[in-house]
């Protein structure tokens, strides 16, 4: 325990130099001059406000992938000092002083400086020489759109910093950890599962191997690459909600249950309502599918008219129409079919599924009826209305049966919040159905409710939430009335388990999709492996100085020959191995394999997939899968030299090539600096000189 | 099948029936495909009743085909009017007789193939066919169902013998075939006027013929082997002229034909120029047959079809100029556009449609209050267009004024004809696309503002040159914002009657949305001129009729608040089609599988899952198998994987699908998942059997296991079959029902 006493403490650092080198020039290429420019760059619009989100606490949902990306810029800010206030509207906009720019630009900033000196890790790791190695690390290095890219409050950097990371650490084979930033860092982990299972596989045919032993490989290994990611997923998640509990902007999107679990908002309303919903409760129905917005059901004086646009009749009755703000007109009351009262027995009866029920608007004390005629704007359905008795032999068609969908039991009894419950007509079998048309100017625009007869399954559109609730006490009109208009009380909140938020929330962030708008600089996969496009960042208010995300041209056009060449070659090598014909050495070939699988393959899974998408895409979705042809580039040339070079003369000459094209790299990397950085303002005619192909779009400003 | 047949299962009798025999010979049968049958072939005597077997197989075969014939050819013609999708597909039949030009989303095989069923069978296709429940009359329609029951009825035989050759078992065929016989969905299916007997028809003959020709890999480039190599080819280009389903059959094959050829490849003692002569014999029977077969069908459906018709509006100008009775068949118009002329726009994107307008205003929150402009398909009045010249408002038609043609750099304005409102751009919104500005119809009798001025120009052309009728490809851009008429190609909601939406693009990228073509010219002051030239090639039509289909496949979008069928439903029989009727009086029909079956082959997928990965498992760790396991493990992991890939591929990909999907497009899976059931119950009883065989009772496992199932089905048949043969009386909820009680689910809806 003293013997530091007896001996002199001894650290033996066995540093590798060109290590701390690439490290040095990583940071320095990505951290030098952060906090220009000052202004809002591009997607640091839309990143920003997440930011600020989190630095306000209040709850957002971004479809674009776990909050893991979100959290560790949001880091940035926390470190910074950050306070959330900033208006990120328009891309340009110059930071106020409360913005730390440099703390939040430096996350991305490292993860991007430290991706050069994992690359060369990874090459060494895949035992090819120390020289490609190094070529990798320098190749990342001077790749203007990951520098770019890097330099600013955006993900990709930390994207494929973790990509790296995973890969690295499954070729060292210690603790296999897959973090997910976006949901593209997902074909990367499927890929390492791919690598693992082939590896299993074998694993599993070595028969020097006892069972037990082989169970322990096959077990620690299903926890590292399986377990240990799901877990870390679900601490993000944990988070994440944990972090952000006050209601917001996207609650809309969430169901009222969810909704009454983040503070403010929906909670301060439902907050101490009666838990059953019974006999004379007064409820507002919120339907759960809520597209195409959110809405409540509603209904108002104005009947529908006697006659539509198009000809066709209606029953002249009472609308009935789903109504997207809070209103006291989306109040009903739950009437027991059997008795008058409109009020809460003492004790209350709850309502439970399958009894029978009337819906009572509160303000005009109608109830919900329907009956076969077309409704306005869907004619196989029927239409829906609050029932007038006009003395015509159209009698009332008012009883429901209700049914809770998410029961436990056939006894259950109707939940506020929690329920999810349809309306069966009693007569027609219809259910009463929101379908998503919007009425004309005689149902003031408001979403048009039906009775659908032919119940093709379950649809979310045709059912239904309590979400706020009350018991009602007043036995006169005058009186509910005003006891509609009053705020419900206050008691005890509901709350969820994180399971059911985080499922919740996993499955609108699946299921959300944003419009698909087209952008300006938007472009198809097939334009980013010739580089055919640019996306223009940011450009000086006043000088033609301007940043874009522009790569470099020579390490884009190698690295796509580079990946041709080896999948000819492979398939080359594999054609010959299979007639028995062995060019390469045994641990050569499986040297190559395994480099091509991570490579190759990292560049398919992160590239392939966007043919399937729908969704907008922009040049930067390509740069997880240009950082694995990156890793593919130097190994290619390294077996060329030392498999298809017969001479230690054709070896020269290529290890020249091989010089002369690294300095052209160089060369291009410069000129194109000024774009990368924005720094240095450029004349028009300078400008012109650097647009290379004509599908760029460098801006010129006209005088 | 292999000839050594008959000599392996004498040997097998003279092996140990159990105990661990030699290892090295139990590993030789398992690699070695000919004994592979003998370790597996029921006990019987081992010579002199060979010529009695054979009879019984071939008498058990004919049983199984009559068996499924008449099922499906019984009460064939009810109901007497149309179910379901006859609507369409007998229509289209209707229009091969007629021979009128139609479009479709599926290729022409299986149409045609109805169409010539009908003509034979006396249809003279005068019958409309507008819906479904409507009656036949007198018409007949019964060579058309008869044509489908046929190509129905054989899918039994196929998968039968498909299963008898991958698993050398006729309890495992006999099983396999039991399930489809008495599969109530399958009957329905092939009962009425539709494409699906068709496609699976040479789905299961290409999957058969495939299975042939491997087993005749022995004896490469003999007759049979040509012959079922040939074969497979045929049912390719089958199953890919009646839908594009048939795509994934061709996978299939494609991956058997690579792990195939790998095979041979790495055999040292087959010469490269063998290997050669193997890869040329399936590139000739597997691609360039089934190409030739499949242009081939393309071919004879242009000729057919070559008078105007309801699809014409689809195809672009030059395809149109093809058929006759339609306007540019052999058309005579102006050359040249001038001011004054009438014409009609076209996009050159395919199936964008015509620039058009009608008496309908945007409605109320979509930008401005202002006549609709969309683009739509078929040929209407609403389509024309006055060119007109953007400061004056005098008729150019005056005779006293000459004629002054339109030049590339004019300045334009496009008047509707029917309404004589201008076409007109603003900042606003457009409807569905945001990015993009609103066109409207704006002005009254012609007279609007600076905003209804449009500059042509024609893509590639000098300034000042002419535009040409059908061969100048225009832009439309709008001189105030500067932007490009075009069509996004999305479909407006039911305010815009489900046409397409027309805005103009701020963004100049060169893309075929944007660019238009003139179709129609009348101008009364020019001379009409004949345009001949304008005959497309064939591989010119067929690539155009392609684009047509892939884009009207994709148009086929499923609608919010709309309840749809989805890929997870169909495995579980979560709900049927109904094909005809609705209330209790109505003759019903409903399309749905018959549950047992259908839960039976969903438990024996999970099954087989679990039962091939322990095996496979277990011989990668070097287990040493008994011979008879090992043949029955090859049989599970080789038969029953082929199997199973095939259910794979028509299973999933429906996942990634964008459009709307129906139940009975997991009919093909179903007939694959069905033989892994018949396989995996053999495989399993076989093996229990075996693992049972110190028990005197044991061989009777597999008979009474292979038995019970089968009655079992069958039971369930005649429990379910007025499903397909049509329901009278009260639905299932009513206790009065027939069908009462057999509402197993909910969603069920019979």
């Amino acid at each position: 325990m003293w013997g530091f006493l007896k001996r002199p403490i001894v650290v033996t650092a066995d540093i590798n130099l060109s290590l701390v080198a690439l490290t040095g020039m990583g940071l320095l290429s990505r951290l030098w001059r952060l906090t220009y420019p000052p202004a809002v760059v591009f997607d640091e619009v839309y990143y920003g406000q997440y930011i600020s989100f989190y630095m306000k606490r209040i709850f957002f949902l971004d479809d674009s992938g776990p909050p893991f990306g979100h959290m560790v810029l949001a880091l940035g800010g926390y470190l910074g000092g950050f306070d959330g206030h900033f208006l990120w509207n328009r891309i340009g906009a110059e930071y106020s002083s409360n913005v730390p720019v440099w703390s939040l630009r430096l996350l991305p900033a490292l993860a991007g400086a430290l991706s050069v000196p994992m690359a060369y890790q990874i090459v060494l790791e895949l035992h090819f020489s120390h020289c490609a190695a190094m070529g990798a690390a320098l190749l990342m290095l001077i790749e203007n759109a990951l520098i770019t890219q890097s330099r600013l409050m955006l993900l990709e950097s930390v994207l494929i910093f973790f990509n790296l990371l995973a890969v690295l650490s499954y070729l060292k084979f210690f603790n296999c950890q897959k973090h997910s930033i976006k949901y593209m860092g997902m074909f990367t982990y499927v890929l390492m599962l791919a690598v693992a299972a082939v590896h299993a596989w074998h694993l599993i045919g070595d028969q020097t191997l006892s069972n037990v032993c082989v169970f322990c490989h096959l077990l620690a290994r299903a926890v590292a690459l399986l377990v240990i990611p799901v877990v870390l997923y679900l601490l993000f998640f944990y988070v994440h909600l944990i972090l952000l509990f006050r209601s917001g902007p996207h609650d809309q999107i969430m169901s009222s249950a969810f909704q009454a679990s983040l503070e403010g908002g929906l909670a301060r309303i439902t907050q101490g309502q009666p838990l059953e919903v019974a006999f004379g409760s007064q409820v507002t129905l919120r339907n759960v599918f809520g597209k195409p917005v959110p809405c409540w059901l509603h209904s108002h004086q104005d009947t529908y008219p006697m006659i539509y646009e198009n000809g066709r009749g209606s029953s002249h009755q009472q609308q009935v129409t789903c109504y997207p703000f809070k209103d006291v007109n989306n109040w009903w009351i739950v009437k027991n079919p059997g008795r008058h009262q409109l009020v809460v027995s003492s004790p209350p009866r709850p309502v439970r599924h399958g009894d029978m029920v009337q819906l009572v608007h509160g303000m005009t004390t109608r109830s919900l009826n329907t009956h076969d005629v077309a409704a306005p704007l869907s004619p196989h359905s029927q239409e829906v209305s609050c029932y007038i008795d006009y003395n015509i032999s159209m009698p009332a068609q008012n009883l429901w049966r209700l049914e809770i969908v998410n029961r436990g039991s056939d006894t259950d009894v109707w939940k506020t919040i929690l329920s999810e419950v349809r309306f069966v007509h009693v007569n027609t079998s219809a259910v009463l159905k929101l379908s998503g048309a919007h009425l004309p100017d005689w149902g003031y625009r408001q979403l048009e409710i039906v009775g659908e007869k032919l119940s093709r399954g379950y649809h979310e559109s045709m059912v239904w939430n309590v979400e706020e609730h009350r018991y009602g006490a007043s036995q006169e009109q005058r009186e509910r009335e005003r006891e509609l208009h009053s705020p419900a009380q206050v008691d005890v909140s509901r709350n969820l388990s994180f399971m059911a938020r985080f499922l919740e929330l996993q499955w609108k962030m699946l299921v959300l999709r944003s419009d698909d708008s087209e952008h300006k600089y938007s472009s198809s996969p097939l334009e980013w492996v010739t580089l055919d496009t640019n996306i223009a960042y940011w450009l000086h208010p006043r000088t033609s100085a301007q940043i874009h995300l522009l790569g470099n041209i020579v390490i884009w056009i190698s690295g796509s020959l580079a990946l041709a060449i080896y999948a000819l070659l492979s398939l080359w090598y594999l054609l010959r191995r299979r007639r028995n014909v062995h060019d390469l050495p045994q641990d050569a070939w499986l040297r190559w394999v395994l480099a091509g699988a991570l490579c190759a393959g990292g560049w398919a899974v992160n590239y392939l997939p966007f043919f399937l998408m729908e969704k907008t895409l922009f040049l930067y979705h390509y740069l997880p899968a240009l950082t694995f042809q990156i890793l593919l580039l130097p190994v290619v040339l390294q077996h060329i030299s030392d498999h298809l070079c017969r001479s230690q003369l054709q070896r020269s000459v290529f290890s020249a090539l091989v010089v002369a094209w690294y300095s052209s790299a160089c060369h291009v990397s410069h000129t194109l600096r000024p774009l990368t950085y924005g720094d240095k303002s450029l004349s028009p005619h300078e400008l012109k000189a650097l647009r290379w192909k004509d599908s760029w779009d460098i801006l010129i400003r006209k005088h | 099948m292999p000839p050594a047949t008959g000599g392996g299962l004498a040997e097998s009798e003279l092996r140990p029936r159990r105990g661990r025999c030699g290892p090295q010979a139990a590993r030789a049968a398992g690699r070695d495909v000919a004994t592979e049958a003998a370790a597996r072939s029921p006990k019987r005597p081992a010579r002199g009743s060979q010529r009695f077997e054979a009879a019984g197989r071939w008498a058990l075969l004919a049983l199984v085909t009559l068996l499924s014939f008449a099922t499906r050819f019984h009460r064939l013609a009810e109901p007497r009017h149309i179910c379901w999708d006859e609507t369409h597909f007998g229509k289209m039949g209707s229009y091969y007789i007629n021979r009128t030009f139609f479009f479709d989303v599926h290729p022409p095989l299986g149409k045609m193939l109805i169409g010539l069923a009908g003509y034979l069978s006396g249809y003279d296709g005068t019958f409309l066919f507008q819906k479904p429940g409507d009656k036949y009359e007198h018409h007949s329609y019964m060579g058309m169902r008869g044509f489908c029951a046929f190509l129905g009825s054989w899918l039994v035989p196929f998968a039968y013998l498909t299963v008898l050759d991958l698993s050398k078992s006729l309890s495992a065929a006999l099983l396999t075939a039991a399930l489809l016989t008495f599969d109530t969905g399958c009957l329905t299916l092939s009962q009425y006027i539709l494409l699906d007997p068709i496609l699976m028809f040479f789905i299961m003959a290409a999957m058969l013929s495939m299975v042939k020709y491997n087993s005749c890999a022995n004896r490469p480039f003999s007759a049979p082997w040509w012959f079922w190599l040939s074969l497979t080819g045929v049912s390719l280009a089958g199953a890919l002229g009646v839908k594009f389903v048939g795509l994934f059959i061709i996978l299939q094959v494609g991956l058997n034909t690579i792990a195939d050829l790998w095979h041979l490849f790495g055999d040292l003692s087959l010469s490269l120029v063998t290997v050669g002569k193997h890869l040329t014999a399936r590139v000739l029977c597997l691609i360039v047959l089934p190409l030739a077969l499949y242009t081939a069908t393309f071919a004879v459906h242009f000729m057919v079809l070559s008078k105007s018709g309801p699809g014409d509006g689809f195809f672009s100008s030059a395809f149109q100029a093809r058929l006759s009775g339609n306007n540019l068949h052999n058309a005579s118009i102006p050359e040249h556009l001038a001011y004054g002329s009438v014409i009609t726009v076209k996009n050159l994107r395919m199936a964008i449609g015509y620039l058009h307008s009608h008496r309908h205003l945007y409605p109320e929150g979509i930008g401005a209050r202002q006549q609709q402009v969309t683009t739509y398909l078929h040929k209407d009045y609403n389509n024309l267009w006055i060119i007109k010249k953007h400061n004056t408002n005098s008729d150019p038609l005056d005779p006293s004024f000459p004629v002054e043609f339109v030049r590339h750099g004019d300045i334009i304005r496009l008047e509707h004809k029917e309404t004589s409102r201008n076409l007109h751009s603003h900042y606003h919104e457009a409807p569905l696309t945001r990015k993009h500005y609103q066109v409207t119809g704006y002005g009254i009798n012609g007279t609007g503002d600076s905003n209804d001025f449009w500059r042509i120009e024609v893509v590639n052309r000098k300034f000042g040159n002419r535009i040409k009728v059908l061969r100048s490809r225009i832009r439309l851009i709008h001189l105030v914002t500067g932007c490009v008429l075009g069509s996004s190609g999305k479909v407006l909601p039911k305010w815009g009657w489900e046409q397409l939406e027309v805005t103009c693009t701020p963004y100049l990228k060169e893309t075929l949305n944007s660019i238009w073509n003139v179709e129609d010219h009348i101008n009364p002051k020019l001379p009409n001129i004949s345009l001949n030239v304008l005959q497309p090639s064939f591989p010119e039509i067929l690539l155009e009729s392609h684009m047509v289909m892939i884009r009207g496949n994709s148009g086929l979008k499923p609608k919010d608040n709309e309840f749809t069928s989805k890929p997870w439903h169909w495995p579980i029989n979560y709900q049927g089609l109904r094909f005809s009727g609705i209330n209790d009086t109505d003759f019903r029909v409903y399309l749905l599988g018959n549950p047992v079956v259908w839960w039976l082959n969903l438990l024996s997928i999970a099954l087989y899952l679990l039962s091939g990965s322990i095996i496979a498992i277990a011989i990668q760790r070097g287990a040493q198998l008994p011979a008879e396991v090992a043949g029955l493990s090859q049989v599970l992991l080789r038969g029953g994987g082929q199997v199973l890939l095939g259910w794979t591929l028509h299973y999933f990909p429906f996942f990634l699908m964008g459009r709307v999907l129906y139940f009975h497009h997991y009919f093909p899976a179903m007939l694959f998942s069905s033989m892994l059931t018949g396989i995996l119950w053999d495989t399993l009883l076989r093996l229990c059997a075996w693992g049972l065989a110190s028990w005197p009772l044991a061989r009777g496992i597999h008979v009474v296991g292979i038995l019970s199932l089968l009655l079992g089905t069958a039971y369930s048949f005649y429990l379910f079959h007025p499903l397909a043969y049509g329901m009278v009386g009260p639905l299932a909820q009513d206790p009065q029902s027939p069908m009462a009680g057999l509402r197993w689910l909910d969603s069920w809806d019979f």
